[in-house]
């Protein structure tokens, strides 16, 4: 199977108002995919569509080659979801989280045993098994969400937003783990709205805003599609401006015409540079 | 069938490491209300009173086992449930599994089944203790289990259909609480005026004290209260798959 998402025509409203406004999008199997878009454009909308948590007025979504529809608990088994807020019991253990989700999926108790262990050591939770979920920071009760989203061993992972509110440390070692996963087979889906971890993390972003797709492809080409190289400057109290150019070369040409006292900087375009121009908008750009 | 009771204890497990782990808290919360009615109702006020030509106690003790049922299965059920879906979210987890709805509500009514059994089993229990006229049958039994299970439904539906909390505890003091008191727990339905009757018998809790009471007192047993108590239940339950269905 190529694509183990298709997603055609795809509306979801709430009340009159248009969340998601006729997606096209598919994933290939084995890619990581970041869907990238500002607060309230639509992904977390998407996200829950896909993982049959959110019901969707038009439109066909094929998971796994399951249509989500038709034959829900297929696609179900086939997806492991790590919400953007945190939704583990908190009135259980780690532990016991991750026994209830093995429970949920009907795992044998010796099966179920190997693989937390298995897991809470590949993600590094072994120490923390018994303690009560709100003992634990957020970035530890994220890692203990995703073993729990793994325990059926899904062939497709859905994070949304999963480093929002983690320190820069935690978020590395998101990162890494999020790289580790992919590089054993699962197919990653996450969302964000920072730049920065699309462009780390991504084999291809699509672009979201107001419900559309505006554009997918490799970090790269995105980059490529406003031009190569960026200049912002700045003059007279005016908002600081952008052009784009597709080489270093007329970017300097263009420089050189600018009056006397302007701040510029001339750089590698970047995700948020497409971002902007494709969109019209600003997502906030984290450093 | 045993692929459906796994999925019934997988949703069921979880609620009873939550009892685990708030033993004596949940003890203590589902015992402390009836017992002051018993004390208040049953020996303070009841004491040497005569009703129906049994002792008041032997009469009030059935009411308060049928009230401990509908308070404690409703509020643990719509409690947990509410916990789960608004605060802890938990809830979304269960819904994106591949449970059977019909398994997730029978799980999800388990813990109201065994707590209002339990707390109303204690009252029974004490009940049989201070009073020969009581009698342990299996119609009582029955008659229980019913009665938790249909207000465990209860609390489901009031959960899965609130938009806070606060709308849950507007239902109880509404729904609830009117009913613990005037469906024929403290005195008999007949007493009251003739259409207040008539609503009355519209209400679940009516026929569970009047099936308990009956049942518990060897009088002759009401089979179409317990009938209606059914009814009550299948269409709790299948009201909560359906919402499971459509709006979750
Ligand atoms: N439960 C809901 N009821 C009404 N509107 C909603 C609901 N959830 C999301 N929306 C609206 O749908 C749009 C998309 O929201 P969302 O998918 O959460 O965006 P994102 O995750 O990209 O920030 C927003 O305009 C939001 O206000
Ligand atoms: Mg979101």
């Amino acid at each position: 199977m190529e694509n183990i998402i298709e997603i055609k025509g795809l509306v979801k409203r709430y009340d009159d108002k248009v969340a998601i406004d006729g997606l096209d999008l598919t994933v290939r199997t084995g890619e990581i995919f970041g869907f990238l878009g500002p607060n309230g454009a639509g992904k977390t909308t998407t996200v829950r569509v896909m993982s049959t948590l959110a019901d969707f007025d038009c439109g066909t979504v094929y998971i796994c080659g399951h249509d989500i529809k038709k034959d829900p608990s297929k696609a179900k088994a086939c997806i492991g979801m790590i919400q953007q807020r945190i939704s583990l019991d908190k009135d259980l253990t780690i532990r016991e989280n991750m026994i209830l989700y093995s429970l949920y999926h009907k795992i044998s108790s010796a099966e179920r045993r190997r693989r937390i262990d298995a897991l809470s050591e590949y993600i590094g939770l072994t120490e923390y098994m018994d303690n009560m979920v709100d003992t634990l920071s957020g970035g530890w009760k994220k890692r203990a969400a995703i073993v729990c989203a793994l325990i059926h061993e899904p062939k497709i992972l859905f994070l949304d937003e999963p480093t929002v509110g983690l320190d820069t440390q935690a978020r590395r070692l998101l990162w890494d783990i999020i790289r580790r996963l992919n590089n054993d087979g699962t197919t990653i889906f996450l969302t964000t709205h920072y730049i920065e971890e699309a462009e780390a993390l991504c084999d291809r972003v699509g672009i979201i805003n107001r419900g559309k797709l505006i554009d997918i492809g490799p970090p790269e080409d995105l980059c490529s599609r406003v031009g190569a190289t960026a200049v912002e400057y700045f003059h007279n109290g005016v908002k600081t401006q952008y052009r784009y150019f597709q080489n270093r070369e007329e970017a300097n040409e263009f420089v050189s015409t600018l009056p006397e006292g302007t701040t510029v900087t001339v750089r590698r375009t970047n995700l948020e540079d497409s971002f902007v121009e494709l969109t019209g908008e600003s997502v906030g750009r984290v450093r | 069938m045993i692929e459906f009771l796994k999925e019934v204890y997988a949703v069921m497990w979880s609620d009873l490491r939550f009892m685990r782990h708030h033993f004596l808290n949940i003890f203590i919360m589902s015992i402390m209300s009836p017992l002051l009615y018993l004390l208040a109702f049953g020996y303070g006020m009841g004491r040497g009173m005569t009703y129906e030509d049994i002792p008041y106690v032997a009469f009030v003790v059935p009411g308060i086992v049928a009230l401990t049922t509908l308070s404690t299965s409703f509020s643990s059920t719509s409690t947990r449930i509410n916990v789960q879906r608004l605060y802890y979210y938990s809830f979304d987890e269960m819904m994106m599994s591949p449970l059977r709805n019909s398994a997730i509500i029978i799980g999800k009514s388990m813990m109201g089944v065994i707590r209002g059994s339990i707390s109303g089993g204690i009252i029974l229990l004490i009940g049989l203790y201070i009073t020969p006229d009581l009698h342990l049958t299996p119609l009582l039994i029955a008659s229980i289990l019913i009665s938790c299970f249909t207000f465990s439904f209860l609390g489901i539906m009031a959960a899965l259909l609130a938009k806070s909390h606060q709308s849950i505890s507007t239902f109880s003091s509404l729904i609830i609480l009117p009913m613990t008191f005037l469906c024929g727990t403290f005195f008999s339905v007949s007493l009251m005026p003739g259409a207040f009757q008539f609503l009355l018998y519209l209400l679940p809790l009516t026929h569970a004290s009047i099936c308990i009471r009956a049942s518990a007192l060897d009088w002759v047993f009401p089979w179409t209260s317990l009938l209606i108590l059914l009814a009550f239940c299948a269409s709790f339950f299948l009201i909560n798959v359906y919402i499971l269905k459509t709006k979750m």
